[in-house]
């Protein structure tokens, strides 16, 4: 009993920030229920992902292989990690609630005929569990009946995992899979192209809504003060909605939950489902024409100003600072 | 083909929620109640798919006789039936997909298409179990959906891109946003759809499990961040970042 079995979701070997918050919840939850902490990395060839992961304070790794694994696929992904949370007699799986982790582990609890709890943000006594409902206007106190539980959390409520100590022992094991109960493929992958950080990743973010009126103003009028700032770019639903940027910048309830230590808000009122997505942030700074935008009333600093003239002269002004 | 959409009523995107002072609930007074809005983008998807193709495209809800708003607007917006899987129990997504397997056992649709998560637990379970329950494919927040001859191939939004999968019907789907924008009921649609059949069938009648296995013990809200104060110049505000906040 107790032992916490976390999926550590890597992109072609490499762990992003949103695995390492997993580990260190799976750390957390382990430590309360008495068990370990076993991190379990899938792929058709994991054990170097898996050695790497090992110096992170977990009990054990397992590096689960097979051929099905190559291209992440909810059915093949499900069936391994069933077929491991039973064997290892694991109390608890978990993942960072990223795309993959949504996707995934739902119809890995259905196939564990587990609960569910998704997104917590707070582990209390390790029985029961926080998660934000509504929009984020709710916080729920949950708790799962079974003997085992399944849960995502949410990558913004726990600090990353840090590496030290001496490595875990790495166990490869081929995973059980049912090839003819597999029915879907993987045709492509088409990545965004982007040399800047990204949202769930960035030190600072620069979004912008609604109020920058075009497309083309993110390119010529806040990319400039996003690319001076070393940030990462988000956007508002509404913008993402008004065909202004692409849908995986959004910021918000139904898109990405960020917290950075800085996040600037440009021409973003602060509609509830986006303050869902960023009102964990650090610090918050919003430039808004409408001095009552719902924006100023989670923001550190507030500037009404027009922001096709406010963004211009921030660049002027940090450039200034850069060069003293 | 046969499109079966399971949809939730929540309240209206707009409403501020409060929570009830002894932590049971949220209050539910001049709530404006509406179909999710990612069941609404299923529905829209459903019928554009029936529109090319033929067929039927069928609704189907579980909770209290009230939900029959929402079933009669989706109706209205050009679904051929509805189903009411009519109980007051308080259900956890396993116990929803457990109902809606059963409900696509008797039905036999070629295709569930639903909202990615309903904006009130924001849980975003139910499609993915529902799809492991019956060993279908499925495809979460499909942001283009492309029915063939032979297969069906969505492009579905996953952080940092576009990812593209493909699989034999029956399957499910869930929506994302940017899916289409769906359409209103037109007045004729409104007075069709109150001669459309809208089957009431009892939870308990179905012969399935329907304890949570998640329980919500107490509901309280959020603690509240302070507003800061206004700065009066893009210039001051960079200042106060460096000197003050120190995060430039």
């Amino acid at each position: 009993m107790g032992d916490v079995l976390i999926f550590a979701e890597h992109q072609a070997g490499h762990f992003p920030k949103a695995t390492l918050t997993a580990v260190q919840a799976g750390l957390e939850l382990a430590q309360k229920r008495g068990g370990k902490a076993i991190a379990v990395v899938a792929g058709d060839a994991p054990e170097a992902a898996a050695g790497e992961i090992a110096k992170y304070g977990v009990a054990k790794v397992i590096a689960l292989a097979h051929p099905a694994l190559k291209n992440y696929m909810a059915d093949a992904h499900a069936q391994a990690l069933a077929a491991l949370a039973k064997k290892e007699g694991v109390e608890f799986v978990l993942a960072t609630a990223t795309a993959m982790g949504k996707d995934l582990f739902p119809r890995l609890a259905a196939r564990l005929g587990a609960g569910m709890a998704s997104e917590i943000t707070a582990i209390g006594d390790g029985q029961s569990f926080v998660r934000p409902a509504y929009a984020g206007n709710v916080m729920a106190t949950v708790e799962i009946d079974g003997p085992i539980k399944v849960l995502t959390v949410r990558g913004t409520a726990f600090d990353a995992a840090k590496p030290g100590g001496s490595a875990a022992p790495v166990e490869k094991q081929s995973a059980e899979i049912d090839a003819g109960a597999l029915k879907m493929e993987f045709v492509s992958f088409s990545a965004t192209k982007s040399d800047r950080p990204q949202l769930t990743e960035a030190r600072v973010i620069v979004s912008g809504g609604r109020g920058l009126k075009a497309g083309e103003n993110f390119k010529t009028v806040l990319e400039p003060l996003v690319d001076e700032m070393g940030a990462a770019m988000g956007a508002s639903r509404a913008a993402v909605d008004a065909g202004f940027v692409p849908n995986d910048l959004q910021v918000g309830q139904t898109g990405k939950v960020v917290a950075p230590e800085l996040y600037i808000a440009v021409g973003i009122s602060g509609a509830i489902q986006h303050l869902a997505g960023m009102k964990d942030s650090k610090i918050i700074c919003a430039i808004n024409r409408d001095e009552e935008a719902p924006i100023f009333a989670v923001a550190d600093y507030g500037l009404v100003a027009d922001l096709f003239k406010a963004v211009p002269e921030m660049v002027e002004e940090i450039k200034k600072l850069k060069q003293s | 083909m046969k499109i079966l959409v399971p949809i939730k009523r929540v309240p209206d995107p707009a409403t501020t929620i409060r929570v009830l002072p002894d932590g049971t609930g949220i209050a539910t007074d001049n709530i404006k109640w509406v179909i999710n809005p990612f069941c609404e983008i299923a529905i829209e998807e459903a019928l554009r798919i029936k529109e090319k193709q033929t067929g039927e495209v069928v609704l189907v809800t579980v909770g209290q006789s009230a939900w029959q708003e929402q079933l009669r607007t989706g109706l209205a917006m050009g679904a051929d039936r509805a189903i009411l899987i009519k109980t007051d129990a308080a259900l956890d997504s396993v116990a929803i997909a457990r109902i809606l397997a059963k409900v696509a056992g008797d039905q036999k649709p070629d295709l569930i298409i639903l909202g990615k998560q309903a904006i009130d637990d924001d849980a975003n379970q139910v499609g993915q179990m529902l799809a492991e329950m019956l060993g279908w494919p499925q495809a979460t927040f499909a942001s283009k959906v492309e029915i063939g001859a032979d297969k069906v191939s969505v492009v579905r939004e996953v952080d940092g891109g576009l990812e593209t999968i493909a699989f034999k019907l029956p399957a499910v789907i869930t929506t994302d946003l940017r899916l289409n924008e769906p359409r209103y009921a037109s007045l004729p649609g409104i007075m069709k759809a109150r001669k459309k059949e809208l089957k009431e069938i009892a939870a308990d009648s179905l012969g399935v499990d329907l304890t949570p296995k998640l329980k919500v013990k107490t509901l309280a809200a959020p603690p509240k961040r302070q507003a800061g104060r206004k700065v009066a110049s893009a210039q001051e505000l960079v200042s106060v970042l460096h000197t003050e906040a120190k995060v430039i």
